[in-house]
């Protein structure tokens, strides 16, 4: 059981879906109960990372699933397609497998829904999915009736192989962690576009598909890329505190070393929302043995995805699972999002 | 909410006292008429849940920066002070050394 | 230097000075003739700036920092609570500000309400749920929380010709009384007092000068940026050691002695004190802000006939009766010593409200760690 595990209630709430602990405690009770196992040697369900693997031959099938309900569905900087594409890749290079295979797409569509948004979101998977160097072979398309369903609903399943597969367990004290560009950026973009707040900003999500940059990453760091992950729902904060349950260790985060653009900590103080829980779309998260570290450093700044990357923090022995994090001016523990902050933001 | 935020006037609706305001390049509108004095772009307001309830005069900033230098300088000072007065202590012969002040416990 | 400089540059932000101010912090309870040094701060935004820069790592061990009843939805008392549920439930549109909603009335909270079907929305200020009564034909009931400074954006709007469908339910709160009764607490260790520099900015710095003179209390006016803070606390400390209580204004850039004067008046034009129960400190005379009179085509009590009597068929949960909330408030007990904190009582399963409101002493200590021993964390990064 995961550190710090509650029983789920009896009604599923909003809250089991924004990617913290009671989501993993609805996976760990009802979802992979007497599923997902792929044998000693993969990864299956219960280690609730970001896709499966599978033993084959010399090699790793990895695969990854993924449903989009954002809201809007388009937003700055991108839409619920290109998000769809680029989440679903991502999670394939999370895991290693840094060159997609193929990925599916099914639709669900409301009634009544606009056939040039449709063919807009479909363009932005199209071009997407070049960029990507991979493409959609299948897919399924399902109507509802009007009001059964927020317009539209998308998932991708994406699949990849790979001779390594880079866990997101591997931690040890004096390991590094490092962030791969500025935090926080999705989800407040996405908050920021909620009309209530009549806040006027150029926020733009970060959406896009790493891999490249993860490619660079394993082929510069190789063994010593410890863990690996990226930090969607919850943030940075979730992303971490996963990696330092799993490993049982304990991360320091220098808060003043974490990249962060002006408008996204402006928007985070006007709303007080901290944007080292808010998602991101577009970044990783490194756990990197301290000998490479400079290294992968390097290697990710010279991708066009990377540059603005940083080693935030380093892993120790106190207080396994939790998340310090150095302010500037003092100390505090940095606690996962608990309830349905950000509600429908990937 | 949005509470107690300082931010910068950029645009002013003088018929409906209303201003955009800059906080760090995110604008939004705040009410102008509870403001205690006048407002003209480039002052800088206290917004606090969409009302400016200060206008934050630019020699003010200079004024809090001389306060926090002052009470560093203060607390040199009394240190300094102390300094001396322990060194008076110990060159005295025979002198009664003050008793340390009692503490509590530590949780 | 100006402001601009100054705010580009977040220079009440700068590390350095911080650390100046820390160590001066050190230097100043030492001076002090005994230890612990407790000190008292009333405003949920102070507790929200010490938790997010965590500066209760940075504190000297002999320095208390103590939250008092500075969070205005923590102290929204049950009855308060009740009458808007029941509302809720009656059929009435609710728009209250965000932290209202979960905190537990007798039986319900707000968003239990809303769960079973109640209409009941948040708003991020007065003038959305203005503008929410002019979109729609249907009563509008605005649930006002909040101290001063937050009752005088309320009071703004009531004076602007707002739609006739909407109405008041007044909950807020006015802080000065509420220091009087902590001050006469006979269990209280508080030496003086850090003052809420927003609500000083607009009630002025002089409110606080009967009090210092009744009390022999220091109180010092703070801001909210982390030098600020570190700063008040500074001055608030050399004042005690000093031995000559007096009022003390940190916060300059928005502090005057006689405040907003402006704001003044339209806060008590529009509302009065009255005393009334504060959750967890018993009755706190003048601390309540209820509307005038001559506003009362606008006062949600006098428009509706509200029926809170079927909420109260619920016995009310035995966990609340073992609720610290009311000690935690006043400075006499912390989180760490309530048996339900972390356990029965989380942000998710709240039991008090001081659990449920982002500014309350136990949600920031349940989120931030409380006090953890911090000070041996060194930064790692390389």
């Amino acid at each position: 059981m995961t550190r710090n595990a509650r029983l789920i209630d009896e009604r599923i709430t909003l809250k089991y879906g924004t990617g913290g602990g009671a989501m993993r405690a609805l996976i760990e009770q009802v979802f992979a109960k007497g599923l997902g196992d792929v044998g000693e040697d993969g990864i299956g369900l219960a280690a609730m990372d970001d896709g499966a693997a599978i033993r084959i031959g010399d090699q790793y099938l990895v695969i990854a699933t993924d449903s989009h309900v954002v809201q809007p569905i388009e937003f700055p900087g991108g839409d619920i397609g290109r998000l769809a594409v680029s989440g679903t890749v991502n999670d394939l290079a999370m895991m290693g497998a840094t060159e997609p295979l193929a990925l599916t797409c099914a639709a669900i569509i409301e009634d009544g829904f606009s056939r040039d948004v449709l063919m807009r979101i479909w363009e932005s998977i199209r071009a997407t999915c070049e960029e990507a160097g991979t493409t959609i072979v299948t897919g399924d398309t399902k109507v509802m009736g009007h009001g059964e369903l927020d317009g539209l609903v998308l998932n991708t399943t994406g699949v990849g192989l790979t001779k390594r597969l880079v866990s997101d367990a591997g931690l040890r004290p004096g390991d590094k962690i490092l962030v791969t560009g500025t935090m926080g950026d999705h989800g407040l973009a996405i908050m920021a576009t909620r009309n209530e707040l009549a806040l006027e900003t150029t926020l733009e999500s970060d959406v896009a598909p790493v891999h490249t940059l993860v490619r660079r990453a394993l082929d510069v760091g190789g063994e010593g890329v410890v863990a690996l992950k990226d930090p969607t729902r919850g943030g940075l904060s979730s992303a971490l505190h996963e990696m330092a349950e799993k490993s049982d260790v304990g991360i320091i985060v220098d808060e003043t070393a974490v990249p962060l653009r002006d408008e996204v900590r402006a928007v985070g103080e006007l709303l007080g929302i901290d944007p080292l829980v808010s998602a991101n779309e577009g970044k990783a998260v490194f756990g990197l043995r301290p000998d490479c570290a400079d290294g992968v450093l390097d290697a990710i700044r010279s991708h066009p995805l990377g540059r603005n990357a940083a080693i935030v923090g380093e892993c120790v022995a106190e207080r396994p699972g939790f998340i310090v994090l150095d302010t500037g001016f003092g100390s505090r523990l940095l606690a996962e999002a608990e309830g349905e902050l950000l509600p429908r933001i990937c | 909410m949005c509470l107690g935020v300082p931010g910068k006037v950029v645009e002013i609706d003088h018929e409906n006292q209303i201003a955009t305001v800059d906080f760090w390049g995110v604008k939004k509108q705040v009410r102008l008429e509870v403001c205690d004095a006048p407002v003209e772009p480039g002052d800088f307001i206290l917004n606090h849940v969409g009302f400016a309830i200060r206008r934050i005069p630019p020699e003010d900033a200079a004024e809090t920066l001389a306060l926090y230098d002052e009470l560093l300088r203060l607390a040199d000072e009394q240190d300094l002070m102390t300094a001396d007065v322990r060194a008076e202590i110990d060159a005295a012969p025979d002198a009664n050394r003050p008793a340390t002040g009692a503490r509590d416990e530590r949780k | 230097m100006n402001a601009s400089d100054a705010f580009a540059q977040l220079k009440f932000r700068d590390p350095e000075r911080a650390r100046g101010l820390r160590d001066a912090l050190d230097r100043l309870v030492q001076h002090a003739d005994h230890a612990p040094v407790s000190v008292m701060h009333v405003c949920g935004s102070h507790e929200q700036a010490i938790a997010k820069f965590g500066l209760r790592a940075a504190f000297p061990e002999d320095l208390q920092v103590i939250m008092g009843p500075g969070c205005p939805v923590c102290v929204t008392d049950v009855p308060e609570v009740d009458e808007a549920v029941a509302l809720a439930k009656q059929g009435v549109r609710i728009a209250t500000y965000g932290d209202m909603l979960r905190v537990p009335g007798t039986s319900q909270s707000l968003a239990d309400a809303k769960a079973e079907g109640a209409n009941v929305d948040i708003v991020y200020s007065v003038t959305q749920a203005v503008e929410l009564a002019r979109e729609n034909d249907e009563e509008i009931v605005f649930f006002a929380s909040g101290f001063e400074t937050t009752a005088v954006a309320t009071a703004a709007v009531l004076v602007d010709d707002p739609p006739d469908n909407l109405s008041v339910l007044s909950a807020h709160k006015y802080i000065p009384p509420v220091m009087e009764i902590v001050a006469e607490m006979p269990e209280t260790k508080i030496e003086g007092f850090l003052a809420a520099g927003h609500a000083a900015t607009i009630t002025g710095s002089g409110v606080f000068e009967k009090f210092v003179e009744r009390h022999r209390l220091p109180v010092v006016i703070a801001g909210f940026e982390p030098l600020d803070v570190l700063a008040g606390l500074a001055k608030l400390l050399e004042v005690i050691n000093s031995g000559e209580p007096r009022v003390e204004n940190a916060f300059p850039r928005c502090v005057t002695r006689e405040g907003n004067v402006h704001a003044q008046k339209l806060l008590w034009r529009v509302f009065r004190p009255t005393g009334g129960r504060w959750r967890g400190i018993a009755h706190v005379p003048n601390g309540n802000l209820r509307l005038r009179d001559e506003f009362a085509q606008y006062d949600t009590r006098k428009r509706f006939t509200i029926d809170a009597s079927a909420l109260w068929d619920y016995a009310p949960p035995k966990l609340v009766e073992r609720c610290q909330c009311g000690d935690i408030m006043a400075g006499i007990s912390s989180p760490a010593g309530c048996q339900l904190f972390g356990k029965e009582c989380t942000p998710d399963k709240p039991v008090g409200a001081c659990m449920v409101s982002a500014e309350g002493t136990c949600r920031i200590w349940h989120q931030y760690g409380g006090r953890p021993d911090l000070r041996s964390v060194k930064r790692g990064a390389a």
